[in-house]
């Protein structure tokens, strides 16, 4: 069977019929494209932060996921085929607002990012946890007990705990102003270390 | 359960670009990789787990191909139009001149040889899935695609040899 790339002159091969990689461009109009017509379930882009490399991905609805590193980028969007559809793509452009407000929170020019959230994937308790999260505001934080007493269930402060370890959206919802009772930090989905960054930012703002 | 279909344009978005290239040239092939995609994008959650997925984007892409063709109704790739290799590679005068003569090359093949030639050569399709995509049997494909060889090797290469001794 004859090679085709005998053909191609020494120094060429398959890549004589384009780079080994398709144009960014190219691939910002299929997402652009995709969008336009409402054929896309998810869209996402990869930014990195002082806090480490951010996965954030949205629907048409808003904002439905935000995750570090540390959680596996790839099993995150595997779960987001599984749980909202399968036809996810990538933007290296796109979600500039949210990118915009998160760059200016890093920054400390903003306190919060204020963007339209889908919040699918918490439901029941956790969903309502996450409700009252959105309103502590920046520079304060509150114990798992008081978020607990909050939410309609003083006791619940275990469960409390777990929607902040699950809370889909970290950051923008802000479980890292939630913490321990006896005034240590407690647990987070990005790491203490990002967490103790989050906070001590938002101290000095 | 099916994968993020991101992961369906970073395996696969290359070689279907290259397809593109081969059974369209450079001008028109960003329009039918565009298209091939979008087209993918929508049917992805309904294609069978066990199904071939390159087999299935080449199909798609060689109908897009020729929707393409019908709408600029053009043949052959002027060689003067051929722009300048894009992405990371070698970029020096006399690659761009070769890549020209290439898309010359394959512009001049018939379009069932230059198919057989993509999809076996370039999209690295088996000949009776070459034979799928493009209708008649694996036989035929095999014959169209080394008749495609046969004629590259006689004009490409043969302008390839005059061009170096000038």
């Amino acid at each position: 069977m004859p090679d085709f790339t005998e053909l191609l002159p020494a120094g060429f091969d398959p890549s004589s019929f384009g780079p080994g990689e398709v144009p960014k461009g190219l691939r910002e109009r299929l997402v652009a494209r995709a969008t336009a017509e409402h054929s896309l379930d998810v869209v996402y882009r990869v930014v990195d932060s002082p806090v480490g490399s951010l996965l954030l991905a949205a629907t048409e609805a808003g904002l439905v996921r935000v995750a570090y590193a540390a959680q596996g980028h790839d099993s995150v969007l595997a779960d987001l085929a599984r749980r909202i559809g399968p036809r996810v793509l990538r933007t290296a452009a796109g979600l500039d607002e949210v990118v915009g407000q998160l760059d200016a929170y890093f920054a400390g020019s903003r306190s919060s990012v204020d963007v339209p959230l889908d919040l699918r994937l918490a439901h029941g308790f956790r969903r309502q946890v996450l409700d009252h999260l959105r309103a502590i505001p920046a520079g304060r934080t509150e114990t798992y007990a008081e978020v607990a007493r909050s939410a309609g269930s003083p006791r619940a402060v275990r469960a409390v705990g777990s929607a902040c370890a699950s809370n889909p959206v970290p950051i923008v919802v802000p479980c890292h102003r939630v913490v321990r009772t006896d005034g240590s930090m407690g647990g987070y989905v990005g790491g203490s270390e990002a967490k103790a960054w989050l906070l001590a930012r938002e101290a000095a703002a | 359960m099916k994968e993020p279909f991101e992961r369906v344009v970073s395996e696969h978005g290359p070689t279907v670009l290259r397809v593109c290239r081969a059974t369209l040239g450079p001008m028109d092939a960003d329009d039918a990789w565009s298209e091939t995609f979008l087209a993918a994008l929508r049917a992805w959650p309904d294609l069978p787990e066990e199904a071939n997925v390159r087999a299935w984007l080449v199909t798609i892409a060689h109908r897009k191909a020729i929707d393409v063709h019908r709408a600029t109704g053009r043949r052959a790739v002027p060689v003067d139009a051929v722009p300048e290799p894009r992405g990371p590679g070698p970029q020096r005068p006399e690659d761009a001149l070769a890549d020209g003569r290439l898309w010359q090359a394959l512009a001049d093949l018939p379009p069932k040889q230059r198919q057989c030639v993509a999809y076996h050569h370039v999209a690295g399709l088996p000949y009776v899935e070459v034979a799928a995509v493009v209708g008649g049997t694996e036989a035929a494909a095999r014959r169209a695609a080394a008749d495609g060889i046969a004629a590259l090797r006689r004009t490409y290469l043969a302008r390839e040899d005059v061009s170096s001794h000038a």
